[in-house]
Formats: C-alpha cells, sequence, structure tokens
C-alpha cells in the first residue's frame, strides 16, 4: 500500500503530495466540475418591507469531477437551494457558479449546463411527464434535439442501467415509488450527463425503493459519474467520499464523512444524527471495545465484530 | 371507494395492422367515414358503411360485444332522437294516440337518424379503441403541426394533453387521500340534498387545487431541469412516417368518401 500525505493545498483545485514509501513529492490536480465562488441567494421577501433573509449566504465549493458528495443539513440550511444553483434553475444573487466552465448566469449556457449536470428531485410523481415510461425517458434527449435512431438507443441503455427495460411500455402510475424515481433517473441518464444531483431522492421512498436507488448512485459513481446527493439520512451520506454540512446557508463543515460522524457533539450542534453504525460503534466504544475511529458503515461495522 | 380503478380511455391492446397505423392516417380517416355517413342518404347506402366498418372490426381485432359498449353511454341521445323524429315528423298518419302520432315518414327518419348516430359512434370509437391516448396525442400534434404558422400552438396543445393523460391517475390518487383526511376529520360526503352535497365538496376542492397547483410547479421545475425549452428544436423518438398500410387506408377510405358522393348524386339505392 502507498501512502500519500497532503503537504499543501493550493487554493482547491491541487495539492503537493508526498509518498513515504518512495520518497517522492508530487503535485496533484483536480479537474472540478463544478465551482462555487462566493454564492449568495435570497428568495423574494413574503412580507413587504422585510429584509429578505439570505437563504445561501457567501458559499465556495468546489466538486472535483468524478467525486460523489454528499450535503446534509437540517430543514432550511439552503442545501435544496443550493442543489438548484448547480444547473442553472436558479441564479445566484451574488457570486457566481461555474459548471463544466461555463457560467450558470450566462443564458447561452443554459441548457448545455443542464444537459451536462442533470438533477433527480424528490417527488417521484411530480418529475415524471408522460404516460409511458418510454416515452418519458426519451423526454430529455427529444428536448435537446438528439436523432430519433439514436433516441432509442439511450433510451434502452438508461432503462437497462436502472433495470427498468421491463417495464418500459407500462404506465407511471402502475409502478411503486421507488420504480418511478429508477425511471426518473433514466431519464437523466439518456442525457448522458457528467454529473448527476440528487434532490433527497430517496425521502418518500419505502426501504426496500431506497436500497435500489442507493446501489444506482453507487453504481453511477463507480462508472466515473459525478455524483452529488443532498440528503437527510446520515446513512446515506456515509456512503459518499465527502461530506458537506450547510447551516444557515453557510458551509459548516466539509471533510470526509469519518471525519464527521466520529465528532457526536458538533453533529448534535448542526442537528443531525450520528447514523445508525457510528452511534452503534460509539456505544460499544464505551463499552471498552476498541472499535476503530472512523467506523460509520455498517459493512465496516460488521467486519470488525466478525474479526 | 376506489376511483383508481377507472379505465382511461378505452384502448384496446393489439397488434394488429389497424393498431399499427399511422394516427394521422386513422383520425383522417375517422372524419372521412364520419362525413359519408352524412353523404349518403339510403338505407343501402348505410349498409355499405356499415360493413366497411364491419371489415375494419375484424381486421382490428376488436370483439364486436367491447365495440358495443361504447353504444351505452349515449344510448339516451339515440332513443331521444329516434323518438323525437318519430313522433314530430308531419305526413301520412299510421298510427295515433291523443295527440301523439305517428307518421310513414317519422318511421322511416327515426330509423335513419338512429342508424346514422349509432354508425358515427361506433367508427369514431374504433379511432380510440385501436389508438393509445399518447399515440392519439401525437397524431394530433402532427396534424396540426402546419397550422402553427398560423397561430394554432399545436406542441403545446400537444403537450397540455400528454401531461393531462399522465395526472389523471396522480390527481385521482390525490383526490382519495384528501377525501379520506376528510372524513376522518368528520367531512361528510354522502347525505344530504343537492345543495349540501355540492357545498360538502369544497373541503375536497380547495386542498385538491392547491395541490394541482403544488405539482404543477415540482413538474415545470422538473421539466426545465430536463432541457424542455418549447417545441422549437425538438425531436421524437417515435417519429411517425407513412408506410404502404397507411396509403392502402388512405386508398380505401377516398373509394368510400367517393362511393357515398355517387350514390346520392345517381340515386343508386
Amino acid at each position: 500500500m502507498i501512502y500519500f500525505f497532503v503537504i499543501y493545498s493550493f487554493g482547491s483545485s491541487s495539492q503537493l503530495l508526498y509518498c513515504r514509501s518512495c520518497d517522492i513529492l508530487i503535485v496533484m490536480k483536480f479537474e472540478s466540475i463544478i465551482q462555487l465562488k462566493d454564492v449568495e441567494f435570497s428568495y423574494p421577501a413574503q412580507v413587504e418591507a422585510a429584509a429578505p433573509a439570505k437563504a445561501l449566504d457567501g458559499i465556495s465549493l468546489d466538486i472535483e469531477r468524478g467525486s460523489f458528495v454528499a450535503i446534509v443539513g437540517s430543514n432550511g440550511s439552503g442545501k435544496s437551494t443550493l442543489a438548484k444553483h448547480f444547473n442553472a434553475l436558479l441564479l445566484p444573487g451574488g457570486g457566481e457558479v461555474i459548471v463544466c466552465g461555463m457560467k450558470t448566469s450566462d443564458p447561452e449556457c443554459t441548457w448545455e449546463i443542464r444537459r451536462r449536470c442533470g438533477m433527480v428531485f424528490q417527488n417521484p410523481d411530480n418529475q415524471l411527464v408522460s404516460s409511458v415510461v418510454e416515452d418519458d425517458v426519451a423526454f430529455g434527449p427529444e428536448n435537446i434535439g438528439v436523432e430519433p435512431l439514436r433516441i432509442r438507443e439511450l433510451v434502452d441503455e438508461s432503462l437497462k442501467a436502472v433495470g427498468m427495460y421491463e417495464h418500459r411500455k407500462k404506465g407511471p402510475h402502475l409502478l411503486s415509488g421507488g420504480q418511478k424515481q429508477r425511471v426518473a433517473i433514466a431519464g437523466v441518464l439518456a442525457m448522458q450527463p457528467e454529473c448527476i444531483v440528487f434532490d433527497e431522492p430517496t425521502a418518500m421512498l419505502d426501504p426496500a425503493g431506497r436500497r435500489d436507488i442507493l446501489k444506482i448512485i453507487e453504481a453511477l459513481h463507480e462508472e466515473g459519474k459525478t455524483v452529488i446527493l443532498i440528503t437527510h439520512f446520515m446513512e446515506e451520506a456515509a456512503l459518499a467520499e465527502r461530506v458537506i454540512v450547510l447551516e444557515g446557508g453557510r458551509v459548516a463543515f466539509d471533510e470526509a464523512p469519518d471525519k464527521l460522524f466520529s465528532r457526536a457533539a458538533e453533529l448534535e450542534k448542526y442537528k443531525l444524527g450520528l447514523p445508525f453504525a457510528a452511534s452503534m460503534a460509539q456505544k460499544l466504544r464505551a463499552l471498552g471495545l476498541k472499535v476503530p475511529e472512523g467506523t460509520i458503515t455498517q459493512e465496516g461495522l460488521a467486519d470488525f465484530i466478525c474479526r | 371507494m376506489a376511483i383508481k380503478d377507472i379505465t382511461l380511455g378505452q384502448y384496446f391492446p393489439g397488434e394488429s395492422a389497424v393498431h399499427s397505423l399511422d394516427p394521422r392516417t386513422k383520425l383522417i380517416g375517422t372524419v372521412i367515414f364520419i362525413a359519408s355517413l352524412f353523404v349518403v342518404d339510403s338505407f343501402g347506402g348505410f349498409a355499405v358503411c356499415a360493413l366497411c366498418l364491419l371489415a375494419v372490426v375484424k381486421l382490428s381485432g376488436v370483439p364486436l360485444r367491447f365495440l358495443m359498449r361504447g353504444l351505452r353511454a349515449v344510448l339516451i341521445l339515440i332513443i331521444f332522437t329516434a323518438a323525437i323524429n318519430l313522433f314530430m315528423t308531419p305526413g301520412v298518419e299510421v298510427w295515433r294516440l291523443g295527440f301523439i302520432k305517428v307518421t310513414e315518414e317519422g318511421i322511416y327518419r327515426s330509423a335513419f337518424m338512429a342508424i346514422r348516430l349509432v354508425l358515427l359512434i361506433l367508427g369514431s370509437s374504433m379511432l380510440t379503441l385501436t389508438t393509445k391516448p399518447v399515440t392519439l396525442t401525437d397524431g394530433l400534434e402532427r396534424l396540426f403541426r402546419p397550422f402553427g404558422k398560423l397561430g394554432l400552438p399545436a406542441h403545446e396543445l400537444a403537450m397540455m394533453m400528454t401531461i393531462a393523460l399522465r395526472f389523471i391517475p396522480t390527481l385521482l390518487d390525490e383526490t382519495d387521500r384528501i377525501m379520506k383526511a376528510q372524513m376522518a376529520r368528520g367531512a361528510d360526503f354522502e347525505s344530504g340534498n343537492l345543495r349540501e352535497r355540492a357545498r360538502g365538496l369544497i373541503p375536497l376542492l380547495v386542498p385538491l387545487f392547491v395541490s394541482a397547483f403544488r405539482i404543477a410547479a415540482d413538474l415545470a421545475m422538473a421539466m426545465e431541469a430536463r432541457c424542455y425549452r418549447g417545441g422549437e428544436g425538438r425531436t421524437r423518438m417515435n417519429a411517425v412516417e407513412f408506410g404502404k398500410g397507411d396509403y392502402a387506408a388512405f386508398a380505401l377510405c377516398a373509394m368510400m368518401l367517393a362511393f357515398a358522393i355517387l350514390s346520392r348524386k345517381l340515386n343508386w339505392f
């Protein structure tokens, strides 16, 4: 095993690394897919003359191409608002958002940004357009003017990728919530995006549907797609490589999930719970067992117990 | 209450030659059939129209029994029309009871109108029985696209129909849910006179409207996220093209219309 130590970070796009076993220094450059610079946003005030509250208050982020990032936070922390900035559904009131090298504020780029950065929403019912599954998956490619024969290929591939190919002729109202959500993912995949933003995709699903969706999300990440998962389930956040905690429209925490979940006190402050495995590990530790720090997934915990 | 069990439209699934015709062909064909029914002025002509229709029905594989079911909904209309014609036509009296009289001309006309209505309804049900609502919408969009220059928003209308079809089951579900929620709070939808019942619907309709608007807002956002920006520059996966079958169907329809016109002009029957 070769270990690298981060010696220095140049801004957020490159790092100086040191490898102890081979005694070399290397500079690693990250390619960021989404960059936010001091993004501010406020919704129009509900009451006249009341100062609008800032939903986003100076957020700067860099999301690396191919990474799996979870964004968590309590209700009203601005996580959905943030998600809608990634594909120009909302435009920043201050600062700028750059997606794949394009500014979201440039109207010329809006559609290319939305093609490259797809989005799956929370409610499985309210995001399907057509009463036939395959027609719905074709909706995105049709909108961007893909050739009919190519659309057919894309639709078949995407439906197979989410395991819904055999249901392609059905009406969405005959499917379960999890299946509908899989169709919604296929609809995004058919546009061949580089990045997919999931805005609480499992919030309205039963446990089985939730498991299916998470499996698909992990598979997409392994294929090299950038995945951004907005969630309030800590179990889901634990699957990511990086967790961003939002609090009152600001980034409160931005690190690997094992770092976050080893600080129970801090989590309490952000009104977030521990994932089951992490709280279990903590209780076992309190009983004197030496559960390693950073045990946050059920697999990790099972590995420790079976050892 | 099983509101959800309502079947939408009356599509009869199948793979027949009629099913696989272009929706535009079927739309135009239906219009021609209806036009022929109005051109024809004799029972003999109706017999020919009925035979043509029967041939199409056999070809499509839709059971006759299924087709006849479509008549049930309009039975009252047919009986009413026939009755009016029967009693109100002046002419040679055949039978009389008080002020009600039946004339020879009345019998003829009422039979004539009833047959015309029945054929009309059966003919147009064949369109909806062999064409999915979604395909029909596509056909309408393509058919009316040339009128876009005259300001007819063909794509927008078709998209509205598509979305309406998609969300009918969702809204039915929602209605069911709200009804149950309101009944749990003591709302009463089933007793009282008409006026009271209508008032009782208010606690159902208000939340239903609110929820419909919420769904519309969600859907609009999801559509925008998937690059929807109107009909311009849009392609279709199932681009409908006329095939051999369509041309054959057009030829048959043209023959039928020609026959109807000739039979009237030359008094064949």
